[in-house]
């Protein structure tokens, strides 16, 4: 069957079988193999994509229920040369480990920060608490998601640093200093 | 050695003082990661590729009668259907494991557990794999099964292995430590014994990524390259070798990104063999990935010990001795990965932290009819189950004695002037002070505080527990004399080469699954070179271009690996020290090091940086006797001895008194691992152990029905902690380096694995103590937890 849909803002067409899973088509059509697989009975969420802004596990979508839709995934956090927010928060705050939940947790994250730009710890934990992380025990990435909160257009645009340090400077490829994260997050709630 | 922490005092520094090695700064892996550039096994597509799927066995053990595999070769997309039939022709049908036994690659005789590999398809794409599994036609004649270890020895428990010649049960070795007639004496006259049937569960490291392979044979060179979600591509290209007979020198591991470990992916597994005779035979590249329910059935599993734990102590609290027996389920093929001389691990460190006047501990091992493993899930080779043994027979004996259970361990600790300590069964203790951690952790935790409130909620009939563990570790194996792999002695190699503009690249042996390498590594070596980790490339993962090594899994990265790059970074110093001196027309031994560069002693000016001599050395200039034209070095580091990190977690529950439901409400973790590379990384370690240890404690379990049915075979079987079940972590640390390790780090990987469960037990049977519960088994569920309080002095509340 033909199945037509937008990725990460582009429109794709594709001639499939119409038992393919969502998380196949993305991988082994589209090629974006940044969307893992991980359970197949819809428990880890390393699968999860945004279908219209919404996380869905993509292990248990057909890829012909996601025709006409809209999806992004991993690949589509990223603008232009610029990271999201959550993927530098990721960064800053050791949010990852051997990364394979990470692309999943970052698109439930961005779905969060997009419905409410501050939650509060617990309602991080609930939003990620369909989705396993095998490595971080979670308080980091519950920290990552709260850095991008506290950073709405990223590192060194909404707020310049209070103090800098030498963490983490040149290794994502760019030369932006790494602001204090503690004192902007105190900032923060100070304006908030 | 200055630590980063030092050199951050002044955050206006410039330049000058930017910190170079330890410290926290961010990942060198995640910008990849965080964009989905990580490159995973399944992420693999070579031109041609062929996907394989396994037929998996119903049942736990039964005489395979026919297999028809008409149906599933007439599929038109199948290419190849392999059976035990066609491995025995090629002599592939039983392959060695990692502990001197051999596993069936595919079933022959007859399937001695659920989920066995029975039938390898070939097929073109992965939905047509899984199809024709349906259409082989296996006829079974079942048998009746062994699920419980514990029946194992009888007379007549039917033998699971009797394709070994002459065997007539299902034992697989006797083990000892320690002295038993001292030990036996020592018990004989104490005030107190206490007893205590302790089990740990079988349980899973499920990894987020499953296991998987991508071979690809060229038969034009003989050449296999075989992708592999495998913690140690080393001992892996060796033992394909032995396998399946290709000379070594025409194998090619490559461990790609690895979506974790945990120990689950250290053995060879049929799958991986198979998708090799799959590339043979079809000529093209086959990639073989599992599926949840074939990782949890199949693949290595942890723990299942079955604990006979005794302690004896005086009247007022002096532990004076421990003695254990073990029954060790290894399922139906020992296939667990251990150093050879040590069927149970490193199970003998039960002595635990404590100063004993003997130990002693036996261990026998039994085949069932269960998936085969053992030792897995950042066990540190069985220190998991020896922690948990020890320190709840010390919580038993704390509540025996009327004492508080941090002051019992308090008082029995091993002194820092004792170390190096002999304890009772041959390890030598590096370094430790244990008081000083407990002391930390109880600080953090307010513990005086906790106890009151306790005691006041008890007066309201409210469930709080509070647990304590103390746990020391031994890892980083090991000494190469005393500790191998079938055959292999566990070092590890580095090599380091500087290139002409002073950026470095460094090759080594193990593999990361998560634990940060890339960055840990090249930290270690801007520490020792100067050299900033940004200009350091790490390479690791690929046999063709990194040296020998063991690889990683029992914690043994940072206290082998890590030694070898200090070790090679140091080597390619002292070569840079005898073309500096050639540079600045001086004596070596009139040079000093600074941060990266060679000066004339009292004269700091002239110098010559890391850089400048790495282009002097590729360069013109005459260089001195002996010394060859680059910068570069090799070693193998054979640790002295192992390493043994410690700890003092405190963890406090509440539980539910209608539901049983126990909730973790704080728990405090303070490490010492040695000297610190990156706190971040360590940080992460712990968070990362201490939800296993939820896990374990409260939720995880594979468990077996009478006819042998595994349980636990899906995610919704196998409870794993969510951000919903663990607490926001309090950790802390103290540091006190290794002796003998060349920067004074002991590893942290498994640390918080080992420490946390006994923790969090200890605190669920604390809450209990008003209805007279002095132990209880793995996993704490609710519905166990319920059953505990039922009938007992005091009514449920």
């Amino acid at each position: 069957m033909q199945i037509s849909m937008t990725v990460n803002g582009s429109d794709v067409t594709s001639e499939i079988e119409p038992r393919v899973l969502l998380v196949h088509y993305i991988r082994e059509v589209l090629g974006l193999t940044g969307t893992h697989w991980g359970c197949d009975t819809s428990n880890c969420g390393t699968c999860v994509v945004l279908m219209d802004g919404q996380p869905v596990k993509s292990c248990t979508v057909l890829a012909a229920m996601a025709a006409g839709h809209d999806i992004r995934t991993v690949e589509g956090l990223a603008t232009g040369g610029t990271l999201d927010p959550v993927q530098q928060g990721f960064m800053e705050e050791h949010g990852l480990q051997c990364g394979f939940c990470t692309p999943g947790m970052m698109l439930t994250a961005r779905a969060l920060l997009d419905k409410n730009p501050h939650p509060d710890d617990a309602e991080i934990r609930q939003a990620i608490s369909g989705q396993i992380c095998r490595c971080t025990g979670y308080a980091t990435i519950v920290r990552s998601v709260q850095w991008a909160a506290a950073h709405p257009a990223g590192p060194g645009l909404d707020d310049a640093p209070a103090t800098g340090h030498s963490a983490g400077t040149g290794l994502d490829g760019t030369d932006t200093a790494v602001p204090d994260v503690a004192a902007e997050i105190e900032d923060t709630e100070v304006k908030a | 050695m200055t630590l980063i922490h030092d050199r951050q005092s002044n955050p206006a520094a410039g330049d000058e003082d930017r910190p170079i090695g330890y410290g926290r700064i961010q990942r060198k892996e995640d910008p990849r990661f965080v964009r989905g550039k990580g490159h995973y096994l399944d992420d693999i597509v070579l031109p041609g590729m062929l996907h394989g799927a396994i037929l998996r066995a119903p049942v736990a053990h039964a005489k395979l009668v026919s297999i028809d595999t008409t149906n599933a070769l007439a599929h038109p997309k199948v290419v190849a259907v392999i059976t035990g039939k066609d491995l025995l022709g090629l002599k592939l049908a039983w392959a060695p494991t990692l502990s001197a036994d051999v596993q069936a690659v595919l079933v022959t005789d007859k399937v001695r557990f659920q989920g066995q590999e029975v039938a390898f398809v070939v097929a073109e794409d992965r939905y047509a794999a899984r199809d024709a599994l349906e259409l082989i036609d296996v006829e079974y004649d079942v048998l009746p099964p062994l699920v419980d270890a514990r029946k194992a020895l009888d007379a007549d428990a039917p033998v699971i292995r009797d394709e070994i010649e002459g065997r007539t049960d299902n034992r697989i070795f006797d083990w000892e430590m320690g002295d038993k007639a001292e030990t036996d004496a020592v018990f004989a006259s104490a005030d107190v014994v206490v007893s205590q049937e302790v089990v740990y569960p079988r349980v899973h490291p499920a990894p987020m990524e499953t296991c998987g392979a991508v071979a690809d044979f060229d038969a034009v060179n003989g050449k296999l390259t075989l992708y592999e979600t495998t913690q140690a591509p080393h001992a892996h290209r060796t033992l394909f070798a032995i396998v399946a007979g290709i000379p070594e020198h025409k194998i090619r591991i490559v461990s790609p990104d690895i979506g974790g470990g945990f120990g689950n992916k250290v053995g060879i597994y049929p799958g991986y063999i198979l998708a090799v005779v799959g590339s043979i035979v079809s000529g093209r590249p086959v990639k073989w990935v599992e599926d949840r329910s074939e990782n949890l059935m199949s693949t290595s599993f942890a723990r299942d010990y079955i604990m006979q734990g005794e302690i004896a102590a005086t009247r007022d609290g002096k532990i004076l001795a421990l003695r254990t027996h073990v029954l060790a389920d290894h399922g139906a093929f020992n296939a667990t990965a251990q150093p050879t001389k040590n069927p149970a691990g490193f199970f003998s460190i039960f002595t635990g932290s404590y100063d004993l006047l003997a130990a002693h501990c036996s261990v026998t091992g039994v085949y069932t009819n269960k998936a085969p493993g053992g030792v897995a899930y950042a066990c540190s080779f069985r220190v998991t189950e020896a922690v948990y043994l020890v320190e709840r027979m010390v919580d038993i004996l704390a509540r025996k004695l009327d004492m508080d259970p941090a002051e019992l361990r308090l008082k029995n600790f091993i002194k820092p002037e004792q170390f190096p300590y002999a304890n009772k069964t041959g390890w030598v203790y590096d370094s430790g002070n244990y008081e000083a951690a407990m002391r930390l952790s109880m600080q953090l935790a307010g513990y005086e505080d906790l106890r009151r409130e306790q005691a006041e909620k008890r007066e309201r009939g409210e469930l709080m527990g509070i647990g304590v563990s103390f746990f020391t570790e031994v890892v980083g194996a090991g000494p190469r004399k005393h500790f191998d792999i079938v055959g292999l002695g566990m070092a590890d190699g580095a090599e380091l080469r500087v290139h002409p503009t002073g950026k470095a690249v460094v090759r080594i042996s193990v593999q990361s699954q998560g634990q940060g390498h890339e960055t840990t590594f090249a930290q270690i070596v801007a520490e020792e070179l100067g050299i900033p980790p940004e200009d350091i490339d790490v390479v690791h993962g690929d046999t063709d271009q990194t040296p020998f090594g063991l690889g990683t899994y029992g914690s043994r990265s940072t206290p082998v690996s890590g030694g070898a790059v200090a070790l090679v970074a140091r080597k390619v110093r002292e070569k840079a020290k005898l073309i500096a001196g050639a540079m600045l027309e001086t004596r070596p031994e009139d040079l000093e090091w600074e941060k990266g560069r060679w000066f004339v002693k009292g004269d700091p000016s002239a110098g010559k940086t890391i850089a400048e001599i790495a282009m002097a050395a590729h360069g013109t200039m005459t260089l001195p006797e002996g010394v060859d034209g680059n910068l570069d070095a090799e070693v193998t580091y054979d640790p002295p001895n192992l390493t043994f990190p410690f700890g003092a977690y405190i963890c406090v529950v509440d539980i539910d008194p209608g539901t049983g439901q126990v909730k973790v409400r704080r728990f405090i973790a303070v490490d010492d691992c040695g000297t610190r590379i990156n706190p971040m990384i360590i940080e992460g370690q712990v968070h990362g152990g201490l939800t296993d240890g939820v896990g374990m404690a409260l939720m995880e379990i594979i468990e077996f029905d009478a006819d042998g049915n595994c349980l636990g075979g899906s995610f919704m079987d196998y409870l794993i902690p969510t951000a919903m079940e663990v607490p926001d972590w309090e950790t802390g640390f103290t540091v006190t380096p290794s002796p003998h390790h060349p920067i004074g780090a002991k590893g942290i990987g498994e640390s918080a694995t080992v420490g946390s469960p006994p923790a969090i037990v200890n605190a669920v049977v604390d809450a209990l103590a008003p209805f007279g519960v002095t132990h209880m088994d793995m996993p704490c569920t609710p519905a166990r937890v319920w059953a505990a309080m039922q009938g007992r002095a005091r009514p449920p509340i």
